[in-house]
């Protein structure tokens, strides 16, 4: 389409979004519907398996003399609004940032989310020596959203401003750096190394309900101001001058990209670890189904991500029973064969 | 100001017009200057060690004469190694710029379809599971890495390889294998893991003349078709298209780039482990020094030597610690890269 007329171009994005709209109601619905299935499965499933009624009980009716009782208000509840949560984060963060930069390839570690937060992670256990969860989970939080903002002032010095290209490089280049120098703390400290390795696989589990509610107002502020960044993307979607000639606030809408994937990527990262593919990959689905319009794939987006991850957490209770396997490693499991089959049924979809 | 008339070109003519070829000029002399650094970065590097020698003691020694422990230092310790560091350094950064053209993504690399994951992955259960050595690592790697690339063109193919299908299914495979090398990792014991992990940053120890002559007949091999093709790899650039009515086989040019690219990475990874990041830097550090708008192989290869080259030296001799230099090719090369891109806004 690249080489077509403005007016023709318009014309094919709204008439695609019209013919859309019918079924893309019909995969919210559908979304919806799944996401309640699995967290009713994700409150149920586990090691000690609890009965529907028991576990209605135990979130309507709370008695903490029961064993059941605690394992669903204790353990699995936190990790089910967890999944939810920092899968409709880093779901979200993903298509906003795929949109922004117009490359498939970005994924919400690209602004360096999740090499600042692995950084001060290194830094925290292997030079301060804290060892507690609370710590990682703060200093991670702090590193994400430190790291991305100097990743947006780098990219912003000087008169051409921050076009995607120099973002994403800049991204790429500051990550790289403190990879570089985390791994050099790492190899020189076990201590840190084994925080990391542990840290780097990702999960919701384990995590409790303080957790839930420390991450729970950034993620929320930060789907909000994702849905508002939603109808400009899609005029930045045409490209830039474009964009602008047709009367959209670039500037803003990149503003407003940037708070929303710090916000969401930041607070999930810190939360659950580095669990970036579900920001890769649920876009990209979602796109295929829905076709362009941003304001359908950032809404479906925060629909289907919850359920990967939720689907990714059930799933590493069940495959190695009696142990787990994190959600990070089952999550790309699960996901990347569903995305090489829509890659290869599908036309595929450029952004 | 003045007019300019585009690049400055030279047009060389020999043999009465019969071998002739255009010269960009600020591409060449970019490339002179950079093969110079190359050069005192590799004096530099021989002179320097726990055994400092003079630049007449290095000199002699190179010339087969002098003292009978200096030459050994300086040929048969010290020489290898830089050599090996300029080879891989060119060899990676031609990598980066073949496929960085292909996907037409300034982050595409050999990790596009999968062969940094495949090859972490193929070391990972060499070390880890079989506890190998050396050279299994390195047979390891190099299955792993071909495996999987090969796998992710398979899986991508569908009449034809559309570049875009071809990341989004690299993507996925990657993903895959990341998740499993990490959980692998988790699993092993810490020493085990971490003996893993100085493999994953990418060493240059413990090599020697012998890796220098394989590598040098295997570049051979790989190089010159790879300049061949980088005309019509140009032309890709601009879409299959337009490429394929200029008359270029869109399909067959862009298999044989794939598995030139491939193999440039692979030599590599065979005998250093994945040394990251000079891949995906040199070819956007050459093309802003050039100013170019495409992406030039002979530029990039020098550039990625020198990166890797300098990157090898202060890993052994800038701090009081020695550490795999692939640590310090992503921090050197990441904040050089950070100038750049600051210095590109502020023009």
């Amino acid at each position: 389409m690249k080489n077509l007329p403005a007016a023709v171009e318009m014309c094919c994005l709204r008439s695609a979004t019209r013919a859309a709209v019918v079924p893309s109601a019909a995969w919210l619905v559908f979304g919806l519907l799944l996401v309640l299935f699995l967290a009713t499965g994700s409150l149920l499933i586990g090691v000690r398996p609890v009965a529907l009624p028991v576990a209605l009980d135990a979130l309507f009716s709370y008695d903490p003399g029961l064993p059941d009782h605690l394992v669903i208000r204790g353990y699995r509840l936190p990790r089910t609004l967890l999944a939810i949560l920092c899968g409709a984060a880093f779901g979200v963060s993903g298509a906003l940032i795929q949109a922004a930069t117009r490359n498939p390839l970005a994924d919400p570690g690209i602004l360096g989310v999740n090499a600042g937060a692995a950084f001060f992670v290194t830094l925290a256990v292997g030079v301060l020596g804290w060892r507690s969860i609370e710590a990682s989970l703060w200093s991670a939080f702090l590193g994400a959203i430190v790291v991305t903002l100097m990743v947006q002032a780098l990219g912003m010095v000087g008169r051409i401003g921050a076009t995607p290209l120099r973002l994403v490089l800049a991204g790429v280049a500051l990550s790289a750096v403190l990879g570089g120098l985390g791994s050099a703390v790492t190899l020189l400290d076990p201590a840190s190394f084994d925080a990391l390795r542990q840290w780097s696989v990702g999960s919701v589990a384990g995590r409790d309900m303080q957790v839930v509610l420390a991450v729970a107002p950034f993620i929320g502020a930060g789907l909000v101001v994702a849905l508002a960044a939603a109808r400009p993307l899609n005029a930045v979607a045409l490209g830039e001058e474009l964009a602008r000639s047709l009367g959209a606030d670039v500037l803003k809408a990149r503003i407003l990209v940037v708070i929303a994937v710090t916000l969401l990527a930041g607070a999930a990262t810190a939360a659950a670890g580095p669990i970036g593919f579900v920001g890769l990959m649920v876009p990209h689905a979602v796109r295929w189904f829905v076709g362009p319009d941003q304001r359908w794939i950032v809404v479906l987006t925060m629909i289907f991500s919850p359920v990967l991850l939720l689907a990714a957490d059930i799933a590493g209770r069940i495959v190695v029973r009696p142990g787990e396997v994190e959600a990070g490693i089952v999550t790309a499991f699960l996901g990347a064969p569903v995305l090489i089959l829509l890659a290869r049924r599908r036309k595929a979809g450029g952004l | 100001m003045p007019i300019a008339f585009g690049r400055p070109v030279v047009t060389i003519r020999l043999w009465g017009g019969r071998v002739s070829c255009h010269l960009d000029l600020r591409a060449t002399s970019v490339s002179a200057a950079v093969l110079t650094l190359c050069l005192l970065v590799v004096a530099v590097s021989l002179m320097s060690g726990a055994y400092p020698a003079s630049m007449t003691e290095v000199a002699t020694a190179l010339l087969g004469r002098g003292e009978e422990m200096v030459m050994m230092i300086v040929r048969e310790w010290r020489l290898p190694r830089v050599l090996l560091a300029l080879l891989f350094g060119g060899a990676l950064g031609m990598s980066g710029a073949i496929f960085q053209s292909l996907t037409r993504n300034p982050l595409g690399s050999p990790d596009v379809i999968g062969f940094a994951a495949g090859s972490h992955t193929g070391a990972l259960v060499v070390i880890l599971l079989l506890s190998g050595g050396y050279y299994e690592t390195a047979l390891g790697a190099l299955v792993g890495g071909i495996v999987t690339a090969l796998a992710v063109y398979l899986l991508a193919f569908r009449r034809g390889v559309d570049g875009f299908r071809l990341i989004v299914v690299g993507i996925g495979v990657a993903a895959m294998l990341g998740a499993f090398n990490a959980w692998m990792i988790r699993k092993a014991d810490l020493q085990v893991a971490m003996s893993a992990a100085v493999w994953a940053a990418g060493s240059l120890d413990g090599l020697g003349f012998e890796q220098v002559m394989s590598t040098v007949v295997m570049l051979c091999l790989a190089v010159p078709p790879a300049l061949r093709l980088s005309r019509p790899m140009r032309q890709l650039e601009m879409g299959d298209d337009v490429a394929m009515a200029s008359g270029v086989a869109a399909g067959r040019v862009r298999l044989c780039l794939l598995i030139l690219g491939v193999a440039l990475t692979a030599i590599v990874t065979a005998a250093a482990g994945p040394i990251a990041f000079i891949a995906l830097a040199a070819p956007q550090i050459a093309r802003r020094l050039t100013r170019s708008a495409g992406l030039g192989l002979i530029t990039s290869a020098l550039t990625g030597a020198l990166l890797l080259v300098v990157a090898d030296w202060a890993a052994q001799h800038a701090f009081a610690v020695h550490l795999p230099v692939g640590v310090m090719t992503v921090s050197i090369g990441g904040l050089y890269f950070l100038w750049l891109i600051i210095r590109e806004g502020c023009k």
